[in-house]
């Protein structure tokens, strides 16, 4: 099993089973769902960044055509589970929760403030510009630099100082970087826009077509707020068009469409404007850090510090592990780490693909880079010099852990070794040229799920869980797992996902579905062949009549022995001879105690070569090998192409990624495609994707570890480091945008 | 909804007569800006005149200049032959601007009517004179890192984001103009204005006056030529700066030189002084950088924009030597 896996015709190298769906616009999104008797909200925002609405006036608004019903604080029904526990807001920084509608707090530019209903879209949004809304405005605060000293520690284990050896020992060691770096605020905008489409079916059960990335924890978010019955809320999400994390939550806006369908009583929808993508669903918060690296002359680090200053809303508290990286990734006594946060008037935000860890990997990776150009020793030496035999921070070993490999296919495939690693030493016209590399790592989790199966006569197989795909391919990697397992062919083999409906998969979210998910497909897998040994050896004459479970060999949908595989029974026969329709199984799976015992990461290594315009300081990402080692790849076809995701979202990070906030309205300026830059393909290169395809002994039967993150953590301080080769500037804000390099 | 009457006449008599007869209706050509503008809610015209049925597509050479429609659209000119063919500058400033799929909707007309990016002028809850005269320019000490270095007032500091008029200013081309006092030419250098006290005004049309194309005469512009355009990323993304240079070289001397600058000012920045500097001048990088200088003499930046300044100087160093280097 799991050999040749790349082989054509094989698992491993399969289309993307929805391929076809969504190319050719069959593939239904979450807004479109055409409902009878439809009806479609547009939100009201607010203008101010912070106070209290004065006076919310309606009437106008009302009477335009084609309205049913806005609702407001002043005439919102309640939410019933808002009175008790904190959904859907989780403990507030401070201040209270917020809650939509149901008070006239106003805590962020851009929150809703009112959604009106009517029966056309244009006829919904028209009326709400009609909604005239006063307000007592306070003074607000949403700038991180101008509140630094607000800062303060977030409350819980995971954010006390961390402290291994001496605290700021670099300061001691003979050569040493200190430093601080900067990330804007970035935005996730997906291509599709966040839409929800609400029917009650009944006063107490409800239908949610939703864009989220975890369909079992928006119905449970749904269940809390509305205070239902599991088997009473449904969420669907069949496809979602990408989430980058902004899909991992259930929004406020998604209660306040669900509380308007209730109030107009007709089915509702609901899809944000690209500026209310910017305020009412996450971003990747704004961060300075500041690092201290010091190493002995010959290179080995002495000392690491790693500070962060982050932001999160005064209604709710927003963490993520970006100092985390530092703790456990390169060999070294020393290390203290600080992490605060400052509660500002601006909306929450939330993970974005590489939480936590693409930020901090950012400052860590230029800051290695730096010390390494200190000390006149090449940046992968300097690297590998360090390489952590063991986990730093937990001591433990790890699962597994191929950095050294990883280096060394990245160096060869960029041609590393053949560039002058002086500074500024390389030029084609008025282009310089330069090279650069970085790290990534994201812990390789596993969560639990439950998948059923469903072996029909016909020998094809359902598989079932309430799992969403954001986009990576997931279903196609089931079907691989499954085909691969129970030894059928892909083409018999269906995956069903996006209903909350089906037995609980996780959410999809930290670069763990393959392995969680995956990891119960494969346990299904080999309960269903041995229930089909079962059922077979119970059939008298059988060949298969006492035997074990390990002599078997099952391959192309039929049973033998693996000595004898001219003698052999179908599925289809086995299910025949007895007279069954189908077997059907639901099997629960988790891990073990493996977590205890060994350190599971994930881990990539970006190479790029970047041209830089010596006149322009415009920066074009030239070459970009990215090689990740993320266990066993169950598909490369999709692998590859989430690798190639976190390049273009990398290339984004680095040069042009930058939601820009006027703090003296509190609000963004560029809330719009427009304005914020993501990448369009004249700005992305050939991206070659290198594999390291080894099974984690460790992780979960298929060895699997998790992708979708480290393909974009340490992509941006690669770029900068390379600018820096090519220039001998070192650009520590992001995005790297012409100005900063004239 | 917002109402507003949509007329498509067929005669530009018909159209300026609609328009003038109207204090708040407005032309629309391929509607790439003035239809995000009515979304937005920045414009609200009452009645829209489409001028799509009117005869200014054409592009035709002519006795001493080339003709180009009002209607001609961005893709069209940039590949048109003639345009290639006399005057490539516009057709690299052309494919230069925007995405293809608005090149092929955008107009000729349109482009130059095309009105500012400036966040402020976009969002209509934020200050903004040349949106609503009188509330105060959001810009001046707001995010202005996409503003003018040039001609600017302290009631407006928007730039012109065209990419395509940068070309026709440094190519001396007119504007052909009807209205209800009939036609008029209009020099493409007084096309558009500075803001002064009047932002709200972005050009000096007059109202019902209707463009019926441009006239862009011949020169000798036809090999070293270069429009550079400095961006954020490679593609559909307005200037920070760019640089439209033309050079007319014998031998090794500069005889005739045109240079204009986007993404500085409220107009397209001809730079008269600079190219004075080049005539008569040896083609090389020491009489570029002389040029270059004189070229930013006089330019004030703001809080986030003053990077345009010395990235100007290197825009303009960038695209002369690239112009020259064209054989
Ligand atoms: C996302 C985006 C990016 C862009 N990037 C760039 C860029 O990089 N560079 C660049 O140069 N441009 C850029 N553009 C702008 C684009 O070039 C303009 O939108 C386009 O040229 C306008 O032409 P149109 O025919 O669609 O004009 P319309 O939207 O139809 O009209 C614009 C204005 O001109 C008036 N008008 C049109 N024709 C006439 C006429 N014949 N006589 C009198 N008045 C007339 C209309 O009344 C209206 O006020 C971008 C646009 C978008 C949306």
């Amino acid at each position: 099993m799991w050999e040749n896996l790349f082989s054509e015709g094989k698992p491993g190298a399969l289309d993307r089973v929805d391929g076809k769906q969504k190319v050719t616009g069959a593939a239904k999104y979450a807004a479109e769902y055409n409902l009878g008797n439809l009806s479609h909200a547009v939100l009201v925002e607010s203008t101010i960044a912070k106070g209290r609405i004065k006076n919310i006036d309606t009437k106008q608004a009302e009477r335009a055509p084609g309205v049913i019903g806005i609702i407001h604080h002043g005439n919102a029904p309640k939410v019933p589970g808002y009175d008790t526990g904190d959904n859907p807001a989780k403990p507030p920084t401070g201040g209270e929760p917020f809650r939509i509608f149901q008070n006239a707090r106003v805590y962020f530019a851009g929150q809703p403030i009112a959604v009106v209903v009517a029966d056309t879209y244009e006829r919904a949004l028209y009326a709400a510009t009609l909604v005239k809304t006063e307000y007592d405005k306070d003074e607000h605060e949403t700038d991180v630099e101008e509140n630094k000293d607000k800062a303060n520690r977030p409350k819980g284990p995971r954010f006390e100082d961390y402290v291994r050896g001496e605290a700021n020992a670099y300061k001691t060691a003979p050569v040493k970087v200190e430093q601080e770096y900067i990330l804007p605020i970035e935005v996730h905008n997906p291509m599709e826009l966040h839409a929800t489409t609400v029917v009650w079916e009944a006063e107490d059960k409800v239908k949610v077509y939703d864009k989220t990335q975890g369909v079992k924890a928006t119905q449970k978010s749904i269940m809390d707020a509305f205070k239902l019955k599991e088997q009473n809320v449904q969420v669907i999400a069949d496809f979602v068009g990408g989430g980058f994390g902004s899909a991992l939550r259930t929004w406020p806006h998604v209660i306040a469409v669900i509380l308007a369908a209730k109030k107009v009583n007709r089915p509702v929808k609901l899809v944000l404007t690209r500026p209310q993508m910017f305020t009412m669903v996450g971003y990747r918060p704004y961060t300075r850090q500041r690092m201290g690296v010091g190493a002995t002359m010959d290179g080995k680090l002495v000392g690491i510090t790693h500070e962060a200053i982050s932001e999160t809303s005064t209604y709710e508290e927003f963490t993520e592990g970006t100092v985390n990286m530092s703790k456990f990734m390169y060999a070294c006594p020393n290390v203290n780490t600080n992490y605060k946060i400052v509660a500002l008037d601006k909306s929450t935000p939330t993970w974005m693909r590489g939480p936590g860890e693409a930020t901090g990997a950012w400052a860590l990776e230029c800051a290695i880079d730096e010390l390494a150009y200190a000390l006149s020793i090449d940046p992968v030496q300097f690297r590998i010099k360090n390489y952590a035999e063991m986990d730093q921070q937990r001591k433990l070993p790890w699962s597994s852990n191929f950095l050294k490999e990883c280096y060394e296919k990245g160096a060869e495939a960029i041609g590393w070794n053949k560039r002058n690693p002086k500074v500024r030493s390389m030029r084609e016209g008025d282009w310089l040229v330069g090279y650069g590399m970085a790290t990534g790592t994201f812990g390789a989790g596993r969560g639990r799920a439950t998948a059923k199966a469903t072996l029909l006569a016909d020998g094809t197989l359902l598989l079932q869980s309430a799992v969403s795909d954001s986009g990576p391919g997931t279903a196609t990697a089931m079907v691989g797992i499954a085909s691969e397992t129970l030894g059928l062919s892909p083409s018999k083999i269906t995956f069903d996902l996006g209903d909350s409906s089906l037995p609980p998969g996780p959410t999809q979210g930290g670069s763990t579905t393959t392995s969680t998910l995956g990891s119960a497909v494969y346990d299904i897998c080999i309960a269903l062949q041995q229930k089909l040994l079962e059922v077979a050896a119970a059939k008298e004459g059988s060949f298969l009549k006492d035997a074990k479970f390990e002599e078997l060999s099952f391959k192309d949908g039929a049973i033998s022995r693996k000595t004898d595989s001219a003698k052999k029974i179908s599925y289809t026969e086995v299910l025949k001879q007895s007279n069954l329709p189908q077997i059907e199984l639901t099997k629960d799976s988790q891990g073990g105690d493996e977590r205890s015992k060994y350190s599971m990461y994930s881990f990539s290594v970006h190479f790029v070569q970047v041209h830089v315009h010596s006149l322009t300081g415009v920066v074009r990402v030239k070459k970009a090998v990215t090689v990740a080692d993320a266990g066993k790849i169950v598909n490369k076809k999709t692998a590859g192409s989430q690798m190639i995701g976190g390049v273009v979202g990398g290339i984004g990070m680095a040069l042009m990624e930058e939601g820009i906030f006027d703090h003296r309205f509190g609000r963004y300026v560029n809330n719009n495609l427009a304005d914020y830059h993501v990448p369009v393909h004249a700005d992305v290169p050939h991206v070659e994707v290198l594999f390291v395809d080894k099974k984690d002994p460790y992780t979960n039967p298929m060895g699997t570890k998790g992708l979708g993150e480290i393909a974009i953590i340490g992509f941006a301080p690669a770029v900068a480091n390379a600018v820096y080769h090519a220039t001998g500037k070192r650009i520590r804000e992001l995005p790297i945008t012409p100005d900063k390099l004239i | 909804m917002r109402q507003f009457t949509y007329l498509r006449p067929s005669t530009s008599k018909a159209a300026i007569d609609a328009l003038s007869k109207d204090p708040n209706a407005q032309f629309i050509a391929g509607g790439t800006n003035l239809i995000d503008l009515m979304k937005k809610g920045v414009m609200a015209p009452e009645k829209l005149v489409d001028i799509n049925n009117l005869p200014l597509k054409e592009i035709k050479k002519q006795t001493g200049n080339l003709h180009i429609g009002a209607l001609a659209l961005n893709s069209d000119v940039s590949e048109n032959k003639l345009v290639t063919q006399y005057h490539p500058l516009l057709s690299l400033a052309l494919k230069a601007g925007a995405s293809a799929q608005l090149r092929n909707m955008a107009t000729v007309g349109g482009n130059m009517l095309q009105r500012t990016r400036c966040f402020y002028f976009y969002e209509p809850s934020l200050p903004c004179n040349k949106r609503e005269p009188g509330s105060g320019c959001g810009a001046l000490e707001g995010v202005n890192r996409m503003h003018a270095i040039f001609g600017w007032s302290d009631k407006c500091i928007a730039v012109h984001p065209s990419d395509m008029a940068i070309a026709m200013v440094a190519l001396d081309a007119s504007v052909l103009v009807y209205g209800p006092k009939g036609n008029r030419r209009i020099p493409f250098q007084d096309f558009h204005r500075l803001p002064g006290d009047t932002p709200e005004k972005d050009n000096s049309l007059e109202k019902g006056e209707l463009v019926m194309g441009v006239e862009i005469p011949d020169g000798p512009f036809t090999k070293n030529v270069h429009y550079l355009k400095v961006r954020d990323r490679a593609s559909y993304a307005f200037a920070l700066v760019s640089v439209a240079a033309a050079l007319n070289i014998s031998g090794k001397t500069i005889k005739d030189a045109r240079l204009a600058m986007g993404g500085v000012a409220h107009k397209p920045w001809r730079l008269l002084d600079a190219e004075k500097a080049l005539i008569g001048k040896p083609a090389t990088e020491e009489t570029f950088k002389q040029a270059a200088d004189i070229a930013m003499r006089g330019a004030k930046g703001f809080k986030y924009n003053s990077f345009k300044i010395p990235m100007g100087k290197n825009a303009i160093l960038d695209a002369l030597k690239t112009a020259a280097a064209k054989v």
